[in-house]
């Protein structure tokens, strides 16, 4: 039996620490990350964890004790936000070079400037292709979930790569909600012990970690960073997989709603994809087929898997909450569209929406009126703009 | 979902609104419910208009947004009935109940005309009576409960007495004034 809980999604995320009882965390405080590393120090003062816990400087200092700390071996765990994210830029892509399993909960927020603490994507969509794999999670139930299997495919020795586990800053960071926690000792089995292959206090094995690499090795190395996110997707199903049998929470490279018969469909990643099932539920009422795409697994990105969920809609709208100012459409947009015409499909119209930026609230009708522009779309025949924006004041 | 309850919290920064909308969440919690409770994050700061929120369902919640058209509306402070459009959205079936000294009647006219049900409570008299401050949140979240009938009286308060003993570990002596401030205000919200 499960704990029946309600908490917040930075709480539950604390909590799945506290079940994994890291060797290492560091961190420093960013809104609205900072109760994770806040909760955990009270996990570590309490005795309840037996964590080295490092109140760095800064959010470089911390990312940089997480790669010395997992270099040396040590299971290593942080959390951070927006600005505290774009601190660690040249550590993030460290870590995941060195191959080193770090698992950061980020919690998404608007990056500056200017300033503004709530959430978009704009901070993880911009480390996206930092080498680490992301997951993203829709409520405190799918954060906490993915902290415990990140642990499991960050260490899996085909994988090896820092997991950057995104959830929405305040919307479920900070908002209580039900959710089924897995008891101690079966989260403590299902993420085991970790056993590195090769570690700097290993002293059978002396290694060098991080050396200059040059012209004659570095393409080879980036090759197999590269293999390692490509061998990341069947890692992520069997650990997903395992994790299914223990909760009965079924997790896949992304979560399709009422796709089935779907002939328009919104992707949209985290909180934003409950209210598109809220509308769905109303839409499906007035015999709307209407479905979505929820991706969880965003690096590696999902290619053949989500054009084949799409192909048999008649137009399709890609939700980004971020803004790539590439004068075109966001990343989610930008992915999903190459998936598609990657696989040979070309006959779903797509069209783009910039939303929710800054923390700006999504409601039940905004998604709406994006069906409704699916509709139209569909009865047209044409996109008449494919690059839009939803909630923006006029 | 027709067994969805929302409700909206407006208060002042520093009263409670938030916390009171967390307890709610808690008792409705311990009834079976599914819950949400969750404050818009602002600049918050002493004294400045806050809002909160409740949802509550017997399924699970999916919808993430902010509340637009709630059941319910409860104003933690009724200075802020000139400075906030309390009642947009307010379902005409639903209700207000409102902090205040005034009787319903009294309040209407600030009201912009809502037809549904108005309730005030005196929560600063029942606080300071039974708790000896003034600490509106735990007036207003009797008579939420009170006038929404989210869950039964009794199971509120035998809920809330074990919530008080884990909250106020540290200082027990405060538990009785709260349960007493409960009681009370169950009793004496007006306009039902």
């Amino acid at each position: 039996m499960s704990i029946r809980e309600r908490l917040s999604g930075n709480e539950a995320v604390a909590n799945a620490m506290r079940q994994i009882n890291p060797d290492v965390v560091a961190a420093f405080p960013i809104t609205p990350s900072t109760e994770v590393p806040q909760y955990f120090s009270t996990f570590v003062n309490n005795g309840k964890v037996d964590t080295e816990f490092v109140p760095v400087e800064s959010e470089h200092s911390a990312m940089s004790a997480c790669i010395g700390a997992s270099s040396a071996g040590g299971r290593v765990m942080t959390a951070t936000s927006a600005n505290g994210l774009s601190l660690m830029w040249e550590m993030l892509y460290i870590a995941a070079s060195l191959r080193l399993p770090i698992v950061m909960s980020c919690v998404n927020r608007a990056v500056s400037g200017p300033l503004n603490i709530h959430n978009d994507h704009s901070d993880s969509m911009g480390a996206r292709d930092s080498g680490w794999i992301q997951l993203y999670g829709e409520t405190n139930q799918e954060a906490y979930d993915n902290a415990l299997m990140a642990i499991r495919i960050a260490e899996h020795k085909d994988v090896m790569l820092p997991v950057m586990n995104c959830y929405d800053g305040f919307i479920t960071s900070h908002s209580i909600e039900n959710i089924e926690l897995l008891e101690d000792d079966k989260a403590k089995g299902f993420v085991g012990t970790y056993h590195p292959e090769h570690f700097l206090l290993n002293k059978k094995e002396p290694i060098a970690v991080g050396p200059l690499d040059v012209q004659p090795y570095l393409f080879e190395h980036k090759f197999q960073q590269a293999e390692a996110m490509r061998k990341a997707k069947d890692v992520i199903l069997e650990v997903s997989e395992e994790f299914y049998k223990l909760t009965g929470r079924k997790y896949g490279l992304f979560e399709e709603y009422k796709m089935d018969d779907a002939e328009i469909a919104v992707v949209v990643l985290n909180s934003t994809a409950g209210t598109a099932k809220y509308t769905i539920d109303r839409l499906r009422e007035k015999g709307v087929k209407a479905g979505l795409v929820k991706p969880r697994v965003f690096r590696p990105f999902p290619v053949t898997e989500i054009a084949e969920s799409l192909k048999n809609c008649k137009a399709v709208a890609i939700l980004d909450k971020c803004d790539s100012t590439n004068g075109a459409a966001g990343p989610l947009y930008t992915e999903v569209t190459s998936a598609l015409y990657t696989t040979g499909i070309t006959d779903v119209k797509t069209v783009a929406y910039t939303f929710g930026i800054g923390g700006r609230d999504v409601k039940s009708s905004d998604i709406e009126k994006v069906y409704t522009d699916l509709q139209e779309i569909v009865a047209s025949g044409k996109v008449e703009n494919p690059f839009r924006y939803l909630g923006l004041k006029g | 979902m027709s067994n969805l309850v929302e409700i909206r919290w407006h208060g002042r920064g520093g009263q409670g609104a938030k916390t009171a909308s967390l307890l709610l969440a808690d008792a409705a919690f311990n009834t079976g419910k599914y819950i949400q409770g969750f404050p818009e994050y602002g600049p918050e700061r002493m004294g400045a208009p806050i809002t909160a929120y409740n949802r509550i369902s017997d399924e699970p919640i999916t919808i993430h947004s902010n509340i637009y058209e709630p059941d319910y509306v409860v104003v933690v402070d009724d200075t802020l009935l000139e400075a906030v459009d309390v009642t947009a959205g307010l379902k005409e079936e639903g209700a207000i109940v409102i902090n205040t000294t005034k009787t319903p009647e009294e309040v209407k006219g600030l009201l912009k005309g809502y037809k549904g049900k108005v309730c005030t409570i005196d929560a600063k008299t029942i606080s300071i009576e039974t708790l000896g401050k003034y600490f509106p949140n735990t007036p207003m979240l009797a008579a939420i409960v009170k006038v929404s009938g989210i869950m039964d009286e009794q199971d509120f308060l035998n809920d809330m007495v074990e919530s008080f003993k884990h909250k106020f570990a540290k200082k027990p002596e405060v538990i009785d004034g709260n349960m007493a401030a409960l009681k009370r205000s169950l009793e004496e919200v007006k306009g039902l």
